[in-house]
């Protein structure tokens, strides 16, 4: 199924219309991002800092671009890569000993300290932020199939990211995960170290959202402080709560879902798009508590 | 000395303002365990209904003094018809869920109440100064103040001790503490726990309200104010410990002299030095400055 979807991405996005080969790069990244808040909330975390890693992503591979004249879209990613997993890796150890809404918290309170710095940094464009555009794919140079090369990358990344997330949940520390959610204390009876597993999930969520955030930064030409802000990881959570945590696909069905709406809202009717969020957020929290994907399993199980 | 000074006196005009702001977060996690992100929603609803009474109030030419007392009374509406409707309309359908699905829960309030405040009151920025100028100025040493500041710290002190007071003297405020303490218990005893959360809740909306009421006059009131002050509030009652009343107060204190600080020293870290405190708190000491240790549950 994941490599059926890989080849018909693959294939169909380049004959799209330009506008909807640009949102569905877009929903692939921020499928990724989401993604990584799904391997937390399967640990049983929700994290409203996401936005850290994210605008992190973007503004490593804009600084690249930038200052150094680096445009080739495999370094950025892999610069953003490198710069916050070490960035999550430290982190991680504060944060793995936070639960619930302590984890929330703190991790909020990270995104908006960059969001701070971000804001008040002028050789950064402060508020404003700045634009960045790719060049080359492996050093290759892209000349005018800019954007068709951006999108492939964008799929077989995202491909990577499903399908490696989807062989760690299978595996033994993958499935630690859902143990943890349940019940910690038995975890650790076990001899599972429950701080290392938790640790190990947030730098990969946190990788997730760097490619992610790198990845939109590069699709949208520009980055800005607002990538950092609370509201931001406020949609990942979003969109994690509407797909649910039944896949490694319903983050990106979810993130399709959120982008193509918006883009039609925004046009149509810019001050009811939060509206919709929100009543749409109520019913899935109330009536479908496994997200937008457990419609598909239920059925299948009947 | 008198930068000195200028730190302190800003500090505590701040302080006073982010207790208000941030009061009926804590009342509200306190008593009923949910971080309620709609916090910063009402607070811009109280401040859009403050331009909308305050304003009605000196179009219709009545004495501009009188304009105050809209600003409450602003408040105390926004908190009777949108507290009893959110408690009884959605939270009560949900209590018993895990504290972060709470927060989800009260995160869709925000989206929902952003979108209803667009709507009701337009995009563009709205303004009341009226309040602000009426009450002139006054120093202390060589720097001016608006009077209007010097309100708002001797209410925000008067919020403190009246709910202090409220809590720790009357009965019903031991009812709440009961409560607090263990809600079967408090049930099981003859109290009825669905009514006290109702006008908790309510009671909170109104603070949040208040405080978005007295700040309507200082800033222009547009969309995206909710946003960044529940942020804000969070960082107070987090560095407090969530649910305590002294907490809040102390946290408001502390974010409050930090930005002074930043503001007057170092301006560039005035936002990011807020959010740092936040997060050096909760790391030195998880659960914030004045929680109380809690037993390990199975």
């Amino acid at each position: 199924m994941l490599v059926g979807t890989l080849v018909v991405l693959l294939v169909a996005g380049p004959l799209l219309p330009r506008w909807a080969m640009f949102m569905l790069n877009v929903s692939l990244s921020w499928g990724t991002v989401v993604l990584g808040m799904m391997l937390l909330m399967r640990t049983g975390l929700v994290s409203f800092g996401q936005g850290l890693y994210y605008c992190l992503g973007a503004y490593a591979a804009g600084t690249l671009h930038h200052f150094y004249g680096i445009a080739d879209i495999l370094l950025m990613l892999l610069a953003s890569l490198v710069l916050a997993g070490a960035g999550a890796f430290v982190l991680g150890f504060l944060l793995a000993k936070y639960r619930d809404i302590f984890f929330a918290m703190l991790s909020l309170a990270f995104s908006m300290i960059l969001f701070g710095l971000l804001v008040k940094t002028s050789a950064l464009g402060s508020t404003d932020g700045f634009g960045l555009s790719a060049k080359t794919l492996a050093g290759i140079p892209l000349g005018d199939w800019e954007r068709n090369a951006l999108y492939c990358t964008t799929v077989v990344v995202a491909f990577c990211a499903a399908f490696g997330i989807h062989r760690y949940l299978s595996s033994h520390q993958g499935r630690l995960a859902g143990a943890i959610r349940d019940n910690e204390l038995r975890v650790e009876y076990m001899g599972a170290s429950v701080r290392r597993v938790i640790h190990v999930n947030y730098v990969i969520s946190a990788a997730l959202s760097v490619v992610g955030g790198g990845l939109v930064g590069i699709t949208i030409g520009h980055v800005d402080p607002e990538m950092a802000f609370w509201t931001t990881s406020g949609e990942f959570v979003f969109i994690a709560i509407l797909a649910g945590t039944g896949s490694v696909l319903a983050p990106f069905l979810g993130a399709t879902i959120f982008e193509t709406v918006r883009s039609f809202a925004y046009e149509y009717s810019p001050n009811t798009w939060q509206l919709i969020l929100g009543v749409t957020m109520l019913l899935v929290i109330m009536f479908l508590p496994g997200g937008l994907w457990s419609v598909f399993t239920r059925k299948r199980a009947a | 000395m008198n930068q000195f000074l200028a730190i302190v006196i800003d500090g505590v005009i701040y302080s006073s303002w982010l207790f208000i702001i941030a009061v009926g977060l804590t009342l509200i996690y306190g008593v009923m365990k949910i971080l309620n992100v709609a916090h910063g929603s009402l607070y811009a609803l109280g401040a859009y209904a403050a331009t909308a009474f305050g304003g009605y109030w000196l179009a219709q030419g009545y004495p501009p003094m009188g304009s105050y007392g809209m600003l409450v009374l602003a408040a105390i509406f926004v908190g009777l018809v949108a507290g009893p409707l959110i408690e009884r309309g959605l939270l009560r359908l949900v209590y018993g869920k895990e504290e972060v699905v709470l927060v989800l829960v009260t995160y869709a309030v925000f989206l929902i109440l952003e979108d209803l405040t667009k709507l009701a009151f337009g995009v563009d920025p709205l303004s009341i100064p009226e309040p602000y100028g009426l009450l002139g100025s006054f120093e202390i040493g060589e720097l001016m103040y608006p009077t209007y500041s010097l309100v708002l710290v001797l209410l925000s002190g008067f919020v403190a001790i009246a709910l202090t007071l409220i809590l720790g003297r009357t009965r019903q405020g031991k009812v709440l503490q009961a409560v607090i303490h263990d809600r079967e218990m408090a049930a099981g005893v003859g109290i009825n726990v669905s009514r006290v959360y109702l006008i908790t809740f309510t009671v909170g909306v109104m603070l949040a309200a208040l405080g978005g009421a007295l700040t309507a006059p200082t800033i222009s009131v547009q969309p995206g104010i909710a946003a960044e002050v529940i942020v804000l509030a969070f960082a107070v009652v987090v560095i407090g410990g969530l649910g305590s009343l002294g907490g809040a107060a102390l946290g408001a204190v502390i974010v409050g002299m930090v930005r002074a600080w930043a503001v007057h020293k170092w301006p560039e870290v005035e936002l990011f030095s807020v959010y740092a405190v936040m997060a050096l708190v909760l790391i030195m000491r998880p659960k914030g400055l004045f929680a109380a240790p809690e037993a390990r549950k199975i």
